[in-house]
C-alpha cells in the first residue's frame, strides 16, 4: 500500500511544482495548496498506513487495539491542515493585492522590489 | 450567491452548524473531533451566514470583532498551560478536577480549556478572513480593478 | 586587600559605562558642568587601580572574574599585571581629565550629552581591553573600542569628511579586530587555552607550530591597523576630524596604544622569533619615519601631532620588536611620556582652537599673553616630547639610545632612524608649544583669552606629572615603569635610569638629536616647503587607495546582487527546484540506494482504487484547466480526494479537517478568484512546458524514490508506543490525536494557533492598508 502512496504523492509534488514554476501568481497559489496535500500525505505515509482503524481506544480498554491507525502523524497533519489553510488565505490575500495594486499577475512585471534599471547605491560617504 | 433559499436556510443553517461545532468540540478528547475541527466548522457557519445576509449582519450576531475572539482564545489557551506552572508542574502539564453537579461527576481538565482556547483562535482567525474577504469590494468603489 | 575586591574591580571596570548611560540625562539637567559629575566615574576607578599598585610592583599578579558561558569556558575575567595596570591608570587617569576638558571643550554644543556618553563608553571599551584575561572578552572590547571611536570621529556627522574618516577608521581598524579574532582562535588551536594569563607559559610550543607564521601575521594585522601602522597609517590622521578631546584622549593616549599593548601582551609567547624581531622594527621603523617627515608637512596643530602620534606608535613597535630587555624598558618608558605630553599637547591645540578660532601654525602667534597658563603646560610638553633633561621624555629618549646603540649593523641603522626620527619630533613640538604663543601678535579669527579651568587644568596637570615622574623617577620606575617591563619580559627587571645625565653613547646621540631638532625648527618653513614637493611627487597614497576600495565593494556587490537576483520570481524558484530534484535523485544513484521493486498491493479495494483515481484527476484537472472556474473545482476535488483518502485509512479527524478547509478554501477562492480579470491559462511556450515539466517530474520521482526507500525500513513505534500506553491511563482521553494535540504536544500547538491568529492579523492589515489611504473597517459598505 505504501509504494501506491509513494507513486501518488510523487504526483502531487510533480503538480505541485510544475505550477510553482509558472509565472502566475494564481497558479503559483494554486500549486502552494497542492504541496501542502503532497507534504501532508508523505507525512501519513511515513507513519505507515492501516486501514480503516482510527485511533481512538474503545470503551473499556487502556490502549489502542493493535491494528489501529498511528495516531502521532495525523496529530502533526491536523495542525499543518489549519496552517496551511491560513497562509493559503494569506497568500491568496496577497496575489489580490498585489494585482490590485501593480495590475498584474505576472511576476515578472512585480519589479517594485528590484527595479529592472537598479541604480547603485550612493558611492559617497 | 444572495439567494431566496439561501436566505432562508441559512438561519437554520448557521445555528445548527454552530451547535454541531460545540458537539464536536466538546467531544474532541474522546471520540474524533476538538477544537481545530469545530472552529473550522464554525466559522464555515459564519461564513454562510455572511454570504446570505451581508457582513455587518454577522459582525452585530457575533457582537465582537472576530480577532478579539482570537485574541480570548490565545489567551485561554495560554493561561490553561501557565495554571499548571501556579501548580508547581511543568508548563501544559494537564490538570483534572472532578467536582459533582447534580450528583453527576463532570471532569474538567486544563486540556479542555486549552482545546476550548484553540476553538475560539481558529473561529476568530478564520472568520476575520472571511468576512474581510466577503466585505471588501464594497468599499472598492473607486479603486482597484 | 579587602574580601570583596572582585566585586569592587568589577564595579570599577563597570563604571565608565554606567556613566555613559547617565551622560545625556545629567547633561541636560546640568549643562556643562555634568563633565565635574560624570569625571568621577573614571577618577574612582583610578583610585581603585591605584591600590593595587603595591601589591602590582611587588611582582604579584592580580586576577579574578566570573564564569560566563561555563559550557564553553567562557569566563568574564580580569588579569592585572604590572602592564595592564599601567594602561588601566592612564586611561582612568588622563579619561578623567579629558571628561573635564570635554565640558569646557563642548560647552555649549547641543551634541553634549552624546558626545559624553560615547567617550566615556569608549572609556569603558578600552579600559576593559586592557584587563581582559580571555581572549574572547579581549576581542569583544577590542572591536567596541572600534565602535566608539567610530561614534565619535563621526560625531559630527553633518560633515562629510567626518563621515569618511570614520567609516575609514571602522573599516581599517574593525577589520584588523576579525584579522586579530582569527590570531585568537589560532592560539586557542595551537596551545588550548583562551586565558592570556595561562598563556604566558606556553610559548615555546607555539614559536614551534606550524602555524606560527599564520597566527603572527594575523595578529600583527590587528595590532597594525590599530596602532596605525604603515601601510594602514591613514586612518589616524583623518581620525582628527574627531573633536580635539577625542584626539588626544583616543588617536594618542589610549586606543592607539592598543595595538602596541597586544604586542607587548604577546611578546613573551611569540616574541624571540625572526620573524617576530624582522617585522616589528621594519614596519615600526618605515612609520616613525614616514610619520616625521608627513607631520612636517602639516601646517595644522591638530595634524602634525597626529602624523607624530603615528610615528611614535612606530617607535614603540620598534621597540617591541627590537627584542632585547633594555628595548622592552625604553619602549615602557616611551610609551608612559607620550602618553603624558602628547594628551597635553593635543588639549592645548584644542584650547588654542578653542579660543583664538584656527589651529593653522601659520595664522597664529604672540599668545602668550593672551593664554600664560596654557603656554606654559604646552612649553612642558614639548620640553619632555623633545627629550630634554629634567623630564620624562629624556628618560625614554636615553633608554631609547641606550637600547639601540649596540654596536651591531642592525643596530646601527636602527639608531639613525630613531635620530632622525627624534629630532624632527623635536623640531614638530617646538612648532606645535612655540609657533602660536611667541613672535609678533597675529590677528585670529577669535579674540584669543585664556580659557576656563576646565580647559587648562588637563593640560597642565599631564605636562606637570611628566616632569615630576622624572624627578621621583625613583617612584615612578618602582610602581609603573619597573613592573610594566617586567611584566611584558616575564623576567623581573629594575629600571633605574634617572635624570642625572652620565656620559656616554645615549647622551652623545641625544645631543645630536637636539642639535638636528633645532635645526630642523630653525628651517621649518623650507622644510615643510620640500616636504609637500617630495609628497606630492611620490602620488596618491593609500589614503586615495581606500575610496578605490570602498567604491569598487559598492561596485562588485552591485554586480553580485544582479547576478544572483536579477529580479525574476521564476528563475529563483527553478534554481532551488533543481536544487531539490538533484539532492533527491543524485545521491540514490550514486550510493546504490534505490528503493526495491515496489510491490502491487495484494488486495486493493474498489473504493481506494476509485479515490486514488479521482485525485489523480483532480490534479490533472488543476493543471490543464482553461479558466478559474474549473481551476478552483478541480483543485476542489483533489482536496475532498485526500480528505476521502484519509477517512479510508484510518483518520477520520484529518478527514473532517480537510473538508472544513477544502470547503473554505473554495469559497474564499471563488470570492476572491470573481473579482481578479485574470485568465489563469498560463501562456508557456512549449519548450518551457517541457523544461519545466521535466524539473517537476524529476522531483516528484524523487519524492516517490524517498518515500519508498524509507517505507521499506523497519518502522520504529518507540514514540507511536508512548502515546498509546499514556493517553488513557494518564492524559484521561481516549482520542489519542486530540490528545497528542492539546495535551502531549500542547505548546506546540500553542504556537500554532499563534501563528493562525497572526496570519490572520497579516490578512487584515493587507486588506485595510490601501495605496495612500486607510480604510476604517467600519466605515467600509457592503455590497448587496
Amino acid at each position: 500500500m505504501e509504494a501506491l502512496f509513494s507513486i501518488l504523492i510523487g504526483l502531487f509534488f510533480a503538480a505541485a511544482i510544475y505550477l510553482l514554476l509558472s509565472k502566475h501568481t494564481v497558479r503559483i497559489l494554486l500549486g502552494v495548496v497542492l504541496l501542502g496535500n503532497a507534504v501532508n500525505l508523505t507525512l501519513f505515509t511515513t507513519g505507515r498506513l492501516t486501514r480503516e482503524v482510527p485511533p481512538i481506544i474503545p470503551a473499556g480498554m487502556d490502549t489502542l487495539s493493535s491494528n489501529a491507525a498511528n495516531p502521532l502523524p495525523q496529530a502533526l497533519i491536523l495542525t499543518a491542515i489549519v496552517i496551511s489553510f491560513s497562509f493559503f488565505a494569506f497568500l491568496l490575500v496577497l496575489t489580490y493585492r498585489a494585482y490590485q495594486e501593480l495590475g498584474t499577475d505576472d511576476t515578472d512585471e512585480m519589479r517594485l522590489a528590484e527595479p529592472r534599471d537598479e541604480q547603485l547605491p550612493p558611492l559617497g560617504y | 450567491m444572495n439567494t431566496l433559499i439561501l436566505r432562508t436556510v441559512a438561519p437554520f443553517l448557521t445555528a445548527l452548524m454552530l451547535l454541531f461545532s460545540v458537539f464536536v468540540l466538546l467531544r474532541g478528547h474522546n471520540e474524533p473531533g476538538g477544537g481545530f475541527i469545530g472552529g473550522l466548522i464554525a466559522a464555515s457557519a459564519l461564513a454562510i451566514y455572511g454570504i446570505a445576509f451581508g457582513v455587518p449582519a454577522v459582525r452585530r450576531a457575533i457582537r465582537f470583532h472576530p480577532m478579539a475572539i482570537a485574541g480570548a482564545g490565545l489567551l485561554l489557551a495560554t493561561l490553561s498551560g501557565l495554571v499548571s506552572i501556579v501548580s508547581g508542574v511543568p508548563f501544559m502539564t494537564g490538570l483534572w478536577v472532578y467536582p459533582v453537579v447534580f450528583e453527576v461527576e463532570v471532569p474538567l481538565a486544563t486540556v479542555m480549556s486549552f482545546d476550548i482556547g484553540v476553538y475560539l483562535v481558529v473561529v476568530g482567525a478564520i472568520t476575520s478572513i472571511a468576512l474581510a474577504l466577503e466585505q471588501e469590494p464594497g468599499s472598492d468603489a473607486e479603486g482597484g480593478d | 586587600m579587602a574580601a570583596n575586591a572582585p566585586a569592587l574591580t568589577f564595579f570599577a571596570l563597570f563604571l565608565p559605562f554606567l556613566a555613559s548611560v547617565l551622560a545625556p540625562f545629567l547633561t541636560r539637567r546640568l549643562g556643562d558642568r555634568a563633565a565635574w559629575v560624570l569625571a568621577a566615574a573614571p577618577a574612582l576607578a583610578f583610585a581603585h587601580f591605584c591600590t593595587f599598585l603595591p601589591e602590582i610592583a611587588a611582582g604579584e599578579v592580580v586576577t579574578g572574574g566570573y564564569a560566563w558561558a561555563p559550557s564553553f569556558n567562557l569566563s568574564f575575567s580580569w588579569f592585572l599585571d604590572g602592564l595592564s595596570l599601567t594602561f588601566a591608570l592612564l586611561i582612568t587617569g588622563i579619561g578623567t581629565l579629558i571628561v573635564v576638558y570635554s565640558g569646557g571643550y563642548m560647552k555649549g554644543h547641543e551634541g553634549q550629552g552624546r558626545f559624553m556618553a560615547f567617550i566615556l563608553a569608549f572609556m569603558g571599551a578600552m579600559l576593559g581591553l586592557v584587563v581582559s584575561d580571555s581572549f574572547l572578552m579581549l576581542f569583544v572590547y577590542w572591536e567596541l573600542t572600534s565602535i566608539t571611536s567610530f561614534l565619535l570621529i563621526g560625531f559630527d556627522h553633518e560633515r562629510e569628511a567626518a563621515r569618511r574618516a570614520a567609516l575609514q577608521a571602522l573599516v581599517v581598524t574593525g577589520g584588523g579586530g576579525l584579522c586579530l579574532l582569527a590570531g585568537l582562535v589560532f592560539l586557542w588551536n595551537i596551545t588550548g587555552v583562551t586565558q592570556l594569563s595561562l598563556l604566558v607559559h606556553l610559548g615555546d610550543g607555539l614559536r614551534q607550530s606550524p602555524f606560527y607564521l599564520a597566527t603572527l601575521l594575523l595578529v600583527l594585522a590587528g595590532a597594525f591597523t590599530k596602532s596605525a601602522q604603515f601601510p594602514f597609517h591613514f586612518w589616524l590622521p583623518n581620525a582628527m576630524e574627531a573633536p580635539t578631546p577625542v584626539s588626544a584622549y583616543l588617536h594618542s593616549a589610549t586606543m592607539v596604544k592598543a595595538g602596541v599593548y597586544l604586542l607587548m601582551r604577546l611578546n613573551p609567547v611569540m616574541g624571540q622569533t625572526p620573524a617576530w624581531m624582522i617585522l616589528l622594527p621594519f614596519f615600526g621603523g618605515i612609520t616613525l619615519i614616514a610619520g616625521t617627515f608627513l607631520a612636517v608637512r602639516q601646517t595644522d596643530l591638530k595634524l602634525m601631532l597626529a602624523y607624530t602620534t603615528m610615528a611614535s606608535l612606530g617607535l614603540l613597535v620598534m621597540l617591541t620588536g627590537f627584542g632585547s630587555a633594555h628595548a622592552v624598558e625604553a619602549a615602557v618608558l616611551y610609551l608612559v611620556a607620550h602618553s603624558l605630553f602628547k594628551g597635553a599637547l593635543f588639549m592645548v591645540a584644542g584650547t588654542v582652537d578653542h579660543e583664538a578660532g584656527t589651529r593653522d601654525v601659520t595664522k597664529l602667534g604672540g599668545l602668550r599673553a593672551a593664554m600664560p597658563v596654557t603656554f606654559g603646560a604646552a612649553l612642558l610638553a614639548a620640553l619632555s616630547m623633545g627629550g630634554l633633561p629634567l623630564f620624562f621624555g629624556f628618560l625614554a629618549k636615553e633608554e631609547i639610545y641606550a637600547a639601540l646603540a649596540t654596536g651591531n649593523p642592525r643596530a646601527v641603522f636602527f639608531t639613525g632612524l630613531a635620530v632622525i626620527g627624534n629630532a624632527l619630533m623635536f623640531a614638530i613640538a617646538f612648532a606645535v608649544a612655540l609657533k602660536p604663543f611667541l613672535g609678533p601678535h597675529v590677528e585670529t579669527p577669535k579674540h584669543a583669552h585664556e580659557g576656563p579651568v576646565t580647559l587648562w587644568l588637563g593640560p597642565v596637570v599631564l605636562s606637570v606629572l611628566g616632569l615630576a615622574a622624572a624627578l621621583f623617577s625613583g617612584l615612578a620606575h618602582r610602581y609603573v615603569s619597573s613592573p610594566m617591563a617586567s611584566a611584558i619580559t616575564t623576567q623581573k627587571i629594575v629600571i633605574d635610569i634617572s635624570t642625572m645625565p652620565h656620559l656616554g653613547v645615549p647622551l652623545l646621540l641625544s645631543v645630536i638629536t637636539v642639535l638636528l631638532g633645532a635645526l630642523a625648527f630653525w628651517r621649518l618653513t623650507d622644510l615643510r616647503a620640500l616636504m609637500v614637493r617630495a609628497v606630492e611627487s611620490l602620488g596618491p597614497g593609500p589614503d586615495r587607495g581606500f575610496d578605490h576600495f570602498v567604491s569598487g565593494l559598492v561596485r562588485l556587490s552591485g554586480a553580485v546582487t544582479r547576478l544572483v537576483q536579477p529580479g525574476r520570481l521564476e528563475i529563483y524558484i527553478t534554481a532551488t527546484f533543481i536544487l531539490l530534484a538533484v539532492t533527491l535523485l543524485v545521491p540514490p544513484f550514486l550510493f546504490g540506494e534505490l528503493p526495491a521493486m515496489p510491490m502491487w498491493p495484494k488486495q486493493l479495494l474498489v473504493q481506494e482504487a476509485a479515490f486514488f483515481a479521482i485525485a489523480v484527476i483532480g490534479l490533472i484537472a488543476v493543471l490543464r484547466a482553461k479558466d478559474r472556474l474549473t481551476a478552483i473545482v478541480s483543485l476542489g476535488i483533489q482536496g475532498f480526494a485526500v480528505a476521502v483518502i484519509f477517512l479510508l485509512f484510518g483518520a477520520p479527524d484529518l478527514s473532517f479537517t480537510q473538508f472544513m478547509v477544502e470547503t473554505l478554501s473554495v469559497v474564499i477562492l471563488a470570492l476572491v478568484m470573481t473579482r481578479l480579470r485574470l485568465s489563469p491559462r498560463d501562456h508557456r511556450p512549449l519548450g518551457q512546458t517541457l523544461f519545466d515539466g521535466t524539473i517537476a517530474v524529476a522531483c516528484g520521482l524523487g519524492f516517490t524514490l524517498l518515500l519508498l526507500k524509507s517505507t521499506e525500513a523497519p518502522f520504529d513505534t518507540l514514540l507511536t508506543d508512548f502515546f498509546n500506553a499514556y493517553s488513557k491511563t494518564v492524559a484521561h482521553g481516549a482520542n489519542v490525536v486530540n490528545v497528542i494535540i492539546v495535551d502531549f504536544r500542547g505548546t506546540d500547538t500553542l504556537g500554532e494557533i499563534a501563528v493562525v491568529m497572526v496570519t490572520a492579523l497579516a490578512v487584515l492589515a493587507l486588506i485595510r492598508v490601501r495605496a495612500g489611504k486607510k480604510v476604517a473597517d467600519d466605515k467600509m459598505e457592503t455590497r448587496r
